[in-house]
Formats: C-alpha cells, structure tokens, sequence
C-alpha cells in the first residue's frame, strides 16, 4: 500500500490538490477565493490526468523518421482530454468572474453570506 | 438581430427538433433495436459516437415539447422582462441549453457527455441571470459553484474510470469494467469512481441537501426559465446517470457497490425535507420551487431502490414531474398577474377567479402533484409503491412510510394553495378580470400540458410498456 503511494506519487499530490480546491470551493466565504479553490481543484485533474497518460521512457506519438514500435509511444488521448478540460475551466472561470464582477457592484462586497444578508432585508 | 425574428427563428428551430425527434421515434418503434453513429473519421475503440434508441428517441421528443410548451406558455412575460438588446440572447442560451441535452441524450462517449454537462451548465445559468435584480445573480452565482462541484468530481471520476479501463466509448468501458470487476483487482478505484459520478450528478440535479440554489433561481428568474430549468436540466443529469448505470458500469455491479444506498437515503431525506420546506413558504413560486426538490428526491429513491421495475418508475417520474412541474410554473405566474404580479400567498385570495383558466391549470396541476388518480403523479405513485414492494424488505417498509409522508405533505400545501385560490374575495375593484380569450398563447399552452399531463396519467401502460423496453435496450 505504502510503497504504490510512493510509486504514484503524482497521482496523490493530484488528489490532495483536488481535496484542497474541493474544500476551498465549498467552504470560502469570499468568492474570490471560492474561485481560485475552483481553479485548484481542476489543475489537481489535469496533473491526474497527465501522470497517468506518460508511460517513463516513451515519447509524444509524433512521427517523424520511421514509426517505430507500438510500445515506444505514448497514447495521445489523455493530453488531449486535458486540453478540452482546459477550454472548459476556462470558461467556467471566466463566467464565475463576470458574475463576481455584478455582485460586487451592486453589494460592495464579496462576502456570500453578506450577500445573502442584503438580500434577506432588501425584500422586507 | 430584431427580437421577433430571433423569436421566429427559435420557433422554427425547436419545431423542426421536434418533428425530427418524433420522426426518430416512430421509426426506432418500427425497427426496434438501437443504431450507433460514428461521429469523424475513427471507428469504435478511438472515435467518438452517437447512439439513439428507443428510450433515447422518446425522451428527446418529450423535452423538446416539454420546452416548446414552457416557452410559449411564458411568452409575454419574456417580451415584457428581459432588456429589449438581450433577448435574442436568450433564443441562443434555449437552443444552447437544447442542444446540450440532446448530446446529453443521445452521447455514447462520457468525455462528451462531460463537455456537454458543463454546456448545460453555463447556458442554464444565463438562463437564470437574464432576468437582471440581485436575487437572480446570487442564485446564479451559488448555482456554478454547486455546479462546478458537481462537475469536478463527475470529472475525477471519469478519469479513474478512463484510468482503469482505457476507453471512454460506453460499451467498451461497460467490457472492461465487467472483466476487471471479476478480475477483483481494482475494486476500490472501481467503487471510488462510481461514487464520485453518483454524486457529481447528484449535487448538479439539486438532491437536497444541495438545493440551496434552486428557490432563488426557480422563484426569481423569468417563468418560462424556471419551467424548463425545473422540468429539463435537472433531468438531463438524471437521466444521463441513468444512462451510465446502465451502459457504463453495468446494473449488477452498480447494484452491489452501495452507493445507490446513499442515493436512497438522501432521496428519502428530500421527500421529506423538501415538501416541509414548501409548507413553510409564503411565496408561491418558492413553494413550487421546493416541491422540485421533493420530487428529484423520489427520483433518487427510484434509482436508490436497485431494481430494474424501479428504475423504470423514476424515468416514468421524470416524464410525469417535468410535465406537471412546468405546467404549475406557467400556471402560477397567470395567478400571480391576476393578483398585481404579488406571488404572497394571501394576494392570491381568489385569483382562481379572476383568471379562470390559470386556476383551473394550476388546480390540475396541484392534483396531479399530489396523486389524484387520472393524473400523471397518481402512477408515479403507483409505480414507486410497486417498486418498493418488490425491493429488499430493508427499502421497503421506509419507502412506504416515506412515500405516505410526503403524500400527506403534499395534499397539505397543494390543496391549501387551491383552497386559497378559490376562496372568494370581497369585492375589490384594484384587480381587473383576466378573460378567457384574453392570452390566446399562453392558454394555448396550458392547454397541451393539462392533455400532455393526461396522456401520461391516462394511458401509462404503454408508456411503461415504451420505458421497459428502452432500458432493456440499454443493457
């Protein structure tokens, strides 16, 4: 059990990362910070998804003598997930920050539960 | 663009969807087994597919109606609360959000299927926020973060399971997934990975104790959003679960790994805790709002239950729930103008009358929620309780107890909101009577949602008939 650890530790590092972003973005007050811990826990999938795609020793399956054997390259399809997941977070991160940029504007703070307050006495 | 001639083409769009899902439809009745479609230039291990069977076919044309009749219900309050520079916006955030389900639906790829979750996310949250005051933008805004917590561990989970087997087409996954559960090497990541898919979903389709979001956005933002966010985007994900239940882990190994027991639980706990939570509010669209997260949690208690007569139950509620669910939003908003646009409780006093055909579809409604026979909600009811018979006897007897709870909590809030509405009110000359041939639309609308509401309670032979056969097609 240990020693796989040790052997993987990438994949663990991944996981802790992912531990801290999930936390981060469930348990921030301030959105700010709900958003880096969002950017962490996405990072942590994309370092998973790259260890697990590298093989030590192989290459890129770029071809550019002779193809060589089946087992002297790696499989392109994890670098290539992670790029697409890339696009997505981007996005994401993107729309949380226009929306951070409103609700700032409107409640001068970026505090969810002072927020949430305001919101609670603009309707009596 | 002009406004109108987005309208038109939106119109037009969702149209040909339907017509072309119902052409798909009849034709997977007539052939009976399901195709695949090799989507670019790769076959099967590597490249990406389309696959379309017959619960597929059927579930795409029902949103698509289900999408149409919500947007044209809540027509004018479009036209009237969304800025004259954004509302073609909104057309592309419906055929976004349209569009995702479909690939949703039809997707036999999971990386796809997880581009297209986030997809539905973002065009939702437009959906959410068109409509600008602060309530909606905070709703907004806790919607992504619940959302991308849901879609972060749906996305680890993806990748153990793409780390374990190798492939993300879903029958490839569903073989290696068979072969190295008997293999007994990689049952832990196996379980691991079916748990963080089980939940990622779960939080995304608001299962309760992840609901926060969900009154705000279904109470604030504009009617016809509220319908379909209520009715169609929670189900995508449900029914996209459903989906990797059955093609991507297989339904015995998924039965055995206990995570469908947490999703039992937390099921119940929404029954329960949702319908307590509708009673308690003073708002009718609130209220509504928190009857969805009853509802999703009898959907999860079907998926919980682990056999196969109770997964066909909770499809058979999504079909039910997302008919009646829009109808009560588009419903509810006629009674709400009826009162001076006041969704309090008692400003409502004897909106049934002012506008008859609003009360008589929220009347309707309110029944079919409950489980009046003839109604759609009566068999979903019906087919729970059967369910839950034929389950393990540790299930049976809290589902049933659960099950006569939140009936009972149900006919409480429903039957007194329809109580309210038809209690006549002292004569009051500050709210003018709504006619009947007043909002042509809007009651063209209501009215295939009162029929569509009756097929399915009416007729729910055929279409458990339809159900069964899908999922064996699936497996």
């Amino acid at each position: 059990m240990g020693g796989n650890l040790l052997a993987n530790y990438g994949e663990a590092v991944a996981m802790i990362l992912f531990g801290i972003g999930f936390s981060n973005l469930l348990l921030q007050k301030n959105l700010i910070k709900k958003i880096i811990g969002l950017n962490i826990m996405d990072t942590a999938t994309y370092l998973f998804l790259a260890e697990k795609g590298y093989i030590a020793g192989r290459m890129a399956p770029i071809v550019v003598d002779n193809v060589r054997d089946v087992e002297a390259y790696i499989n392109p399809v994890p670098s290539g997930l992670v790029l697409t997941g890339i696009v997505v977070s981007v996005s994401v991160t993107a729309l949380m920050l226009s929306l951070t940029i409103r609700l700032y504007k409107r409640y001068h703070t970026l505090n969810m539960d002072e927020i949430s307050t305001m919101l609670k006495k603009e309707e009596d | 663009m002009n406004k109108k001639i987005a309208r038109l083409w939106n119109t037009f769009i969702l149209i040909a969807i339907t017509a072309m899902s119902a052409a798909l439809f009849v034709y997977m009745m007539g052939v009976g087994e399901p195709f695949t479609f090799m989507m670019g230039h790769f076959p099967a291990p590597w490249g990406n597919e389309i696959r379309a069977g017959l619960l597929e076919a059927g579930m795409a044309l029902f949103f698509c109606i289900v999408m149409l009749l919500s947007l044209k219900g809540g027509q004018e309050h479009i036209d009237t609360e969304i800025d004259e520079e954004k509302a073609n916006l909104y057309y592309i955030m419906i055929n976004l959000l349209l569009s995702s389900l479909l690939a949703l639906i039809y997707t036999n790829d999971l990386f796809t299927a997880y581009v297209f979750v986030e997809i539905n996310t973002i065009s939702a949250c437009g959906l959410i926020m068109i409509r600008q005051n602060g309530r909606t933008i905070e709703a907004a805004t806790r919607y992504m973060i619940m959302s991308s917590l849901g879609s972060g561990l749906l996305l680890m989970g993806l990748c153990i399971l793409y780390d374990i087997t190798g492939h993300l087409l879903m029958s490839n996954i569903k073989e290696s997934v068979a072969y190295v559960y008997a293999q007994g090497t990689y049952n832990i990541p196996l379980a691991v990975s079916i748990g963080m898919i089980c939940v990622g979903l779960a939080i995304k389709s608001a299962l309760y104790p992840f609901h926060t979001w969900l009154p705000d956005a279904y109470g604030y933002s504009t009617v016809s959003s509220a319908a379909i966010l209520s009715s169609l985007v929670s189900k995508g994900y449900i029914f996209l679960l459903i989906k990797i239940f059955y093609r991507v882990v297989g339904f015995d190994i998924i039965v055995n790994s206990k995570v469908i027991n947490i999703l039992f639980v937390f099921g119940l706990l929404g029954m329960i805790m949702g319908s307590v939570n509708a009673i308690l509010e003073n708002d009718i669209r609130r209220m509504i709002a928190f009857s969805s997260v009853a509802q999703i949690g009898y959907i999860y208690m079907g998926l919980g239950l682990g056999t196969k007569f109770a997964i066909v139950a909770s499809v058979f509620h999504i079909l039910s729930h997302a008919s009646t669910k829009s109808l009560l939003f588009i419903a509810g908003v006629g009674l709400t103008d009826a009162s001076g646009g006041s969704k309090k409780f008692i400003d409502l006093t004897g909106s049934g009358y002012r506008n008859p055909v609003a009360g008589v579809a929220f009347t309707i409604g309110a029944c079919s929620m409950v489980g009046i026979p003839l109604f759609s909600g009566f068999i979903s009811k019906l087919l729970f309780a059967q369910a839950a018979v034929g389950a393990s006897v540790s299930k049976m007897l809290p589902t049933l107890i659960c099950l006569a709870i939140s009936t009972v909590l149900n006919a409480i809030y429903f039957m007194k909101t329809v109580i309210r509405i038809y209690t006549p009110k002292e004569k009051d000359t500050s709210f003018t009577k709504v006619g009947i041939l007043e909002h042509p639309l809007y009651n063209i609308a209501l009215f295939f949602m009162i029929i569509l509401n009756m097929i399915l309670g009416c007729c729910s032979q055929p279409i458990v008939n339809w159900i069964t056969s899908g999922l064996n097609m699936f497996g």
